[in-house]
């Protein structure tokens, strides 16, 4: 048995026959050609030829992973058509009077070293993805092999050094049990690719892939990262209910995706889907979302030159209630800024577009905005009949939500002088994403219905991390004690004044953090679709009382590390 | 020769899908186009090939200078600028 350990890099447990993959190795000679142009059309059809296999690796792509795997064979593609690769290639072949595979090879490698000098990690993967067109350029133009790489021949854990995506592609999808690299991050291709296909893979294992067996059995835990070959019959077993457990939590998951989220001490907590437009309400219903608890509107307003009007606003607001049919849906008003420029708002790219004019600060200039907004979306729930729930974004003082809050009464009996008809009750609440507002939150409750706490911003204000700069993002954790403990005060303060709390930042839809969240009292969980089910069947597991310890007991912890250790080894 | 000075503010800079759209607005216009880093003081290159802009490294943040040549000069820059300033018309 040896056992390696990598990186995680798509969950699950696989076991299987090992199948070693062994890319062709193509052997480049230099040679000088007379026939310069015949030499030139020869590589011009093999271009051709090589750009027809990648449309058909995309469109396989796009059935079997997704629209941002098939990307990956698009970009490919571009290389293809480069004005300055394609000139360099054809001044090698006539002024050099070299073959076209030893021109593919030194024109392709100088931009793969330029690019592997860079110092990022982003650009350096793109070395990568410029020696993958080539490689398939090669054996386009080499006459023995027109085939790709060879493919498993029965399902087999794939191992390799390393794998392209236009190899992880081409290999048959119930082929691949699991995959194995020496090579690669989690962020690579292959990563990406092997999430999106559902397969479990393990990414830079220091294996000895000359060591491996024919016949021999391989394990790999993507959640671990870890493979094993060879295991011993006890870890083969260990393996084996990791993986039907696994299985069988899946399929309970799917199966009671509609059943309510009731603790074990009786105690229901609301769990519903965060959307960013109509057509991802479909998915949140069919995934037992018990209603909407972040519906974001920014999509109506971007890639334009003028304001939506409210016409417009209030039929695209109609579709997503009326596909609720009555229950509750949590819209937040316009949260763009800096980052997002709209020409029509005069919002203008900032120095810190986080820190700038953006959402609710747009009401001291531009009020108008808001109001129609707030005009559209009571004449379409009004429609509908729809349990409307309002939120504004980014409060920060009391004065901002109160005036918010005037303008949106004022805004509603304006409409009821002009006889439209209005839902009988609508909650006003407010984002809880400022240590401000939280800090403040036993005054925020006395005048908002409810709050929905942002965690990812609220993270990134609290610890002062621009999540966007990869550099600092990995210390942007919603598990550092002091963004805890602001969630924690928010809850009490809104309960103490009988204002609900809901969470719609990527925390709700973690089962690390549901025994956390459900002890600090929190009312609703919002949450991408797919994550609906599993974090559904993980509130089913524990009892609130116990939770309550339980954070706690997290709440007294020092950093960040130690909270999620204590999480991760707690049990119901 | 009109030369523009541009902020990229996408945070995956100069790479991925806005290298692809920068490039194919380039290409879309008959003049000669280059592009410098300016930030990192790297030599300009020609703005209609996607492999020449990847190796020039542009992070969210960084500052370009574009540069027209030819036919339809300003109508580029000005594509090429609106591109930018609309952070690739992304949501």
């Amino acid at each position: 048995m040896q056992r390696y350990q990598g990186m995680p890099a798509s969950s699950g447990v696989a076991i299987g026959p090992v199948w070693v993959y062994h890319p062709i190795e193509l052997h480049i000679e230099q040679r000088r050609v007379t026939d310069s142009q015949g030499e030139w059309q020869r590589l011009e059809r093999a271009i051709q030829q090589t750009k027809i296999q990648l449309q058909t690796l995309k469109a396989r792509a796009l059935e079997s992973a997704g629209e941002k795997e098939a990307a990956i064979f698009e970009a490919h593609a571009l290389f293809l058509e480069d004005v300055e690769l394609l000139d360099m290639l054809r001044k090698s072949i006539h002024e050099e009077e070299i073959n076209a595979e030893s021109a593919v090879e030194t024109c392709f490698e100088h931009y793969a070293s330029m690019l592997l000098a860079l110092d990022n990690a982003y650009f350096q993967a793109r070395a990568q993805d410029v020696r993958d067109v080539k490689q398939q350029l090669l054996r386009m133009l080499s006459d023995q092999e027109k085939e790709m790489g060879i493919a498993p021949p029965y399902p087999a854990v794939i191992i390799a050094e390393d794998l392209t995506p236009s190899d992880t592609i081409q290999f048959r999808r119930d082929f691949i049990l699991g995959l194995g690299t020496m090579r690669g991050g989690p962020t690579s291709h292959t990563a990406i690719l092997a999430r999106a296909l559902g397969v479990p893979a393990v990414v830079s294992a220091p294996i000895h892939i000359d060591a491996i067996a024919p016949e021999a059995i391989a394990v790999v835990d993507g959640d671990k990262g870890e493979i094993i070959i060879n295991p011993s019959e006890e870890v083969l077993a260990q393996a084996r209910i990791a993986r039907q457990r696994q299985q069988a939590l899946h399929t309970i998951a799917i199966c009671t995706a509609h059943e309510p989220a009731i603790t074990t001490d009786g105690c229901q907590v609301e769990v519903v889907a965060n959307v960013g437009g109509p057509e991802d309400v479909q998915q949140a219903i069919a995934m037992g979302a018990e209603g909407i608890g972040l519906f974001r509107t920014e999509f109506l307003y971007l890639d334009r030159t003028d304001m939506p009007d409210e016409e417009e606003q209030t039929l695209v607001y109609r579709q997503v209630f009326e596909l609720m049919t009555g229950k509750p849906v949590v819209v937040r008003t316009l949260d763009i800024g800096g980052d997002k420029p709209a020409p029509y708002l005069d919002v203008k790219p900032e120095p810190n577009p986080f820190l700038g004019w953006r959402a609710i600060r747009m009401i001291d200039r531009r009020p108008d905005v808001l109001q129609r907004q707030f005009r559209a979306l009571l004449a379409a729930a009004g429609q509908t009949n729809t349990d409307l729930r309002i939120m504004i974004p980014l409060v920060s003082s009391l004065d901002e939500f109160i005036r918010a809050r005037e303008l949106f009464e004022t805004t509603r009996t304006a409409l009821a002088d002009e006889g439209i008809p209005l839902p009988k009750q609508v909650q006003f609440g407010m984002m809880v994403e400022t240590p401000a507002a939280a800090l403040l939150a036993h005054h925020f409750a006395k005048e908002a219905d409810f709050f929905s706490i942002g965690t990812n911003d609220l993270t990134q204000y609290t610890l002062a991390v621009d999540r966007t700069n990869e550099r600092v993002a990995h210390l942007a954790s919603p598990y550092h004690p002091a963004v805890l403990h602001l969630i924690a005060m928010t809850i009490e303060a809104a309960h103490a004044h009988d204002c609900w709390v809901g969470l719609c930042g990527e925390l709700a839809g973690e089962v690390l953090a549901v025994p956390l969240l459900l002890g600090f009292g929190l009312d609703e969980f919002s949450m991408a679709p797919v994550s609906i089910p599993t974090i559904k069947v993980e509130i089913r597991r524990w009892n609130r009382k116990q939770c309550q310890e339980i954070a706690r007991a997290a709440l007294s912890l020092p950093t960040t590390q130690a909270v999620k250790s204590f999480l991760q080894e707690i049990e119901p | 020769m009109p030369t523009i000075t541009l902020t990229v503010n996408h945070p995956a800079g100069l790479h991925a899908r806005p290298a692809a759209e920068f490039v194919k607005t380039a290409a879309a216009f008959p003049c000669n186009i280059t592009v410098r880093n300016i930030t990192d003081d790297k030599p300009a290159v020609n703005a209609k090939s996607i492999l020449s802009v990847l190796t020039l490294g542009v992070h969210q943040g960084y500052e370009i200078e574009v540069n027209a040549e030819g036919d339809q000069a300003q109508e580029a820059l000005q594509a090429i600028s609106d591109l930018i300033k609309n952070n690739f018309g992304e949501t």
